[in-house]
This record gives structure tokens, C-alpha cells and sequence, in this order.
């Protein structure tokens, strides 16, 4: 790849920051308190000043518009301001990469990721209401009772058991791998609370195939993200995490409505992970701890799978508890507790982790992490993956 | 091959209602008159579904409607057990399928499988439509499926 066409290490995250991670609905702040909160956060673990920041990026549908958090903030200068579409929180990556682009194009200096969610203010996703007629997309799945995020994604995950004869072996790993990596994490809303196979085993269905325990936890919070040049980077106080690669990814009618992708059994990763690694120039094998959104358990089977981590046939045989704790094993996963036991901030808690091993800061840090990978949005219509590494692989 | 009914199978959910751009008006007139109805394009042929504005295939404008034979195969399903719609909180379980329609280009269907809820489920069982008449404002019917 070109190196004038590349971000490859030229920009760093500098900042990370969270609020308190709250249960649905507990939060004691509005949703724009605390993004305000998490910016805040992250600029003082860069020591950078709020001021600073000239640019915005997001995803999903937040609420929180940059001129309002600039205005807000006193920022002097508003020189960028950016949104990514997708559904869920398939933009956590995107939105580092857009940072990324803003500062590698001249745009802005010093870009903000961010997202915010106040489920009390503003509503549950696992839940749907209301009477009125629907039409549209929706009016194809809705009255037939489909409607909530798990069940719009639980018959790619039927689907992918049927034509490759694993998953559900993995599915409990990934859930009790996350949970026991809560248990060294005082952020994480599950801290506290184990979860054994027999647990998970027992758990009432929410839609089969998916189980409770499958399915991400639904929170009040925000994260952020300060990302800068990596020039600027070098003189503040935190470790170099540079921004090795960063991808969206979409296949072909990756938004057909109706469950018409034509690629039906996919994470959304396909398209992105050979950039992904291209612009990174690393393989799979090069890859320390991975961060790998579960919006629920079976998408992650195939994001590892579509990001070469494991393949269709082993997937069972590799991802074990035992394999993916931070604590000895060979691929370490969702360090942090991840969607199902840290926070559901939409998956951008997931990007900070990654940043954190990098700079060796994680409550399960792995030993000698030089490549972490993080992506987000498994089985959405477009995703997004991105890779974070010290100041030697650049 | 086909029947209808007039049990609703989930009542109490939001009704469906053409979309205001004229898009899929057809489809849902189609249900009315018990025809499954899909879009197909004039100048390739391909039939496609959810219904687009163009032609994915070629990027023709020119689309038209067709009754297809309103039979499939199962190719992936879910059983929803949680109530996430105050309508459905005593419902219990109820199962969703994906229906794959191999003589209209392997397009495919959500609707729900009818019997038993708690059935076996076989990816790949041939299933036929159950046109599911239902009052409402205004009237509408549902595509509901059944094994064959």
C-alpha cells in the first residue's frame, strides 16, 4: 500500500475516558452530561486540554451533536464534525477511523470519538412499543413478532450452526470469558457477578438460539476517545497506542431489507479484514488480544472465524474459556468484559480496551502486547474493525 | 396448495401499512387478494425482494410486480420466548422463519411458522403460505407460513 495513502501509525490515540458505567436506566446524569463526563475524562488521561479538541466523530444515531458539545465545551475552533451510519453500534471502529482520516487529511487536530446512552431518558433497544401502523423495512418483520436486536440477528446465527455444525460450545466460552474478565474490572457492571457453564447452560431463551447470556447487557454511560497526530502524540505523558489500520466493512447488499444480504452467514467482516491487515501489513498470527463486539455471542464465533483467528472447522476446539482469558491463554478476548459484563456503551468501550493493552494499562493486561485488535457491529449492514499498536510496529 | 386464515397468530402488534413513497403498495394489495407478490425486473428478469426502487442486478428503473408460486423452503429460523412487545407478554413462545423462495431467485420471507410452537424446526423443510386475513385500519393480511 502507498504509505501517502495509508494512516498506518501516522495517528495515535491519546485519550480514553468513561463515565461510570451505569445499569438501564440508573443513570443519575442526562445522556449529554455524560458525554460531556467521558470527554472530559479522556482529555484529562491525555493531558490535553478540552480546548484543544476541533473535531467530532460518532456513530450510530447519538444524540449528542458536535456543535452542542462544542458549544458546551468552549471550544474555539469546530473544523470537523462527523457521523457514520450503521445500525447498533457496528460504528465504534468507524468512528476512530474517521478521526483518523480528519487528521491525516488536514481537517482538524485533535478528534474526539465518542458515544453517549441514557436508556431512562430515552428508552430501552430490547424493547419495542407503540400501536401504530408500520411501514417500510420494518413492516416486513414487525408484525410477525421480530423486532428486537437479538431477533433480528439470531437467524444468521441458526443458520451458521446449520451449514458449519459449531458455535454453540464457543457462544458459552465467549459469554464465560467475559464475565470472569469483569471480575478484575472495577468499571465493569457485572464485577461481581461469575458466570459458570452451568449457569449459562440453565438460562431462561430469549430467542433460540440465543440464551441470556448471549445477549449484550443494555447500559447508561459514555466513552471517549482523543485521537491526535502521532507527532503531537509523542510529547504527552501516556504510552504510544498508534492506529495501525481501521475499516468499515459491508458486502454485497449488506442492507438488503428482510433478511436479503446475499451473504447471509456473516459476521460483515469479509469485505474488510484482508484491508484491514493490508494497511496494518500484519497477519492474523500477529494479533496479541482481540476485542470483539458481542452484540451477542454467535456473531462473535464469526467475526473471529472471518478475521482468521480461528476457522469453521476448529472454531469449537479453539475458542475455550481456557484459550481466551487473559490469564494464559493463547487468545486472549474482550479483556475488559466487553458488551455482556463491562458495559454496552455501544462498543466503544471495546476500542478502549484495545488502546489500554497497547499501553499495558488493561485490569487483565496480557503479557507484551504489541497488536491488539478491536472491532464492532457483527452481522449489521456495515461494521467496522480496527487494530492499535505500540510505537514498534509502526 | 395455499389456505387462509382469519386466527391471528400475534395479535395485538402494529399493523403493517404501505410505505408513503408508493414503494411496496403493490406487495400489500397482493396479500389482500391472496397473491404472494414480488418485484421483477423488465429488462434481466431478476425478481427481487425486499422491493428496491431499481434493479440490483442491472440498475434498471423498470420493475414490475408477479404473483410467484406461493410455496419455499425453510433456510434459517428463530424461537422468540422473551415478550419484548407488551402484545406478546402472555403470548409464550412463537417461532419466526426465513423462507427461501428457489422460483423467484432464492429470494427470502420472514414470516411466522404455524402449529405447535414448540415443533422442531428443519432447515430445508418445504413450506406453502397462509394468507393470514386480519381487521384493522384498514383491513390488511399477513403471509404466514406452514409446513407442507
Amino acid at each position: 500500500m502507498n504509505d501517502d495513502y495509508n494512516l498506518k501509525g501516522k495517528v495515535a490515540v491519546v485519550g480514553v475516558g468513561e463515565t461510570t458505567y451505569y445499569k438501564h436506566g440508573q443513570s443519575p446524569d442526562p445522556e449529554f452530561v455524560l458525554v460531556l463526563k467521558a470527554i472530559i475524562a479522556a482529555c484529562e488521561d491525555a493531558g490535553i486540554s478540552p480546548k484543544e479538541i476541533d473535531g467530532f466523530c460518532s456513530y450510530s444515531n447519538d444524540r449528542n451533536d458536535p456543535p452542542r458539545l462544542a458549544n458546551a465545551l468552549g471550544i474555539p475552533e469546530l473544523r470537523y464534525s462527523n457521523m457514520q451510519w450503521t445500525s447498533g453500534g457496528g460504528g465504534a471502529a468507524a468512528a476512530v477511523q474517521n478521526a483518523s482520516g480528519a487528521i491525516m487529511a488536514g481537517s482538524a487536530n485533535v478528534v474526539v470519538a465518542y458515544r453517549g446512552l441514557a436508556q431512562g431518558q430515552f428508552g430501552r433497544f430490547g424493547r419495542s412499543g407503540g400501536s401504530r401502523p408500520v411501514s417500510g423495512p420494518a413492516a416486513y418483520t414487525l408484525p410477525y413478532g421480530m423486532m428486537s436486536a437479538a431477533q433480528m440477528y439470531a437467524m444468521r446465527t441458526t443458520r451458521f450452526m446449520h451449514e458449519h455444525g459449531v458455535g454453540r460450545e464457543a457462544m458459552r466460552a465467549i459469554a464465560m470469558t467475559c464475565y470472569h474478565h469483569a471480575q478484575n474490572n472495577p468499571r465493569a457492571v457485572m464485577n461481581g457477578k461469575t458466570l459458570d457453564a452451568e449457569t449459562y447452560d440453565s438460562s431462561r431463551w430469549i430467542t433460540e438460539p440465543y440464551r441470556l447470556f448471549d445477549c449484550c447487557l443494555e447500559n447508561d454511560g459514555a466513552a471517549a476517545m482523543i485521537i491526535t497526530r502521532t507527532d503531537r502524540a509523542k510529547d504527552l505523558a501516556k504510552p504510544l497506542a498508534l492506529v495501525l489500520g481501521a475499516q468499515q466493512s459491508g458486502g454485497h447488499r449488506s442492507g438488503a431489507t428482510a433478511e436479503n444480504v446475499t451473504d447471509y452467514v456473516t459476521s460483515s467482516f469479509k469485505p474488510a479484514v484482508k484491508h484491514l491487515y493490508e494497511q496494518a501489513d500484519i497477519t492474523a498470527t500477529d494479533i496479541d488480544v482481540v476485542q470483539s463486539y458481542e452484540n451477542f455471542t454467535g456473531g462473535v464465533v464469526m467475526s473471529l472465524i472471518e478475521h482468521g483467528l480461528c476457522t469453521y472447522e476448529n472454531a469449537d476446539e479453539i475458542l475455550t474459556f481456557d484459550n481466551l482469558r487473559a490469564d494464559g491463554g493463547k487468545l486472549p478476548l474482550n479483556t475488559s468484559g466487553g458488551n455482556l459484563a463491562e458495559c454496552y456503551m455501544h462498543g466503544l468501550g471495546l476500542q478502549i480496551e484495545a488502546v489500554r493493552q497497547v499501553r499495558g494499562e488493561s485490569c487483565n493486561q496480557v503479557p507484551d502486547v504489541k497488536v491488539a485488535l478491536a472491532n464492532a457491529g457483527p452481522m449489521v449492514a456495515v461494521a467496522s474493525t480496527a487494530l492499535y499498536g505500540t510505537e514498534e510496529t509502526a | 396448495m395455499t389456505r387462509s386464515t382469519n386466527d391471528a397468530h400475534l395479535p395485538g402488534l402494529r399493523q403493517p401499512a404501505p410505505a408513503n413513497d408508493g414503494l411496496d403498495a403493490p406487495f400489500w394489495e397482493g396479500t389482500r387478494a391472496h397473491e404472494l407478490r414480488v418485484q421483477r425486473c423488465k429488462k434481466c428478469g431478476r425478481h427481487q425482494w425486499g422491493p428496491e426502487w431499481m434493479c440490483h442486478a442491472c440498475n434498471s428503473l423498470e420493475l414490475e410486480w408477479v404473483a410467484v408460486n406461493p410455496t419455499g423452503q425453510i433456510y434459517s429460523w428463530q424461537r422468540p420466548h422473551h415478550p419484548v412487545h407488551n402484545a406478546l407478554s402472555d403470548r409464550g413462545p412463537y417461532i419466526i422463519v426465513l423462507v427461501e423462495l428457489p422460483q423467484a431467485d432464492n429470494v427470502r420471507m420472514v414470516g411466522n411458522l404455524l402449529g405447535d410452537p414448540l415443533q422442531e424446526v428443519e432447515i430445508g423443510a418445504p413450506v406453502s403460505v397462509v394468507f393470514e386475513d386480519r381487521e384493522g385500519d384498514p383491513d390488511f393480511t399477513l403471509v404466514q407460513w406452514e409446513v407442507t
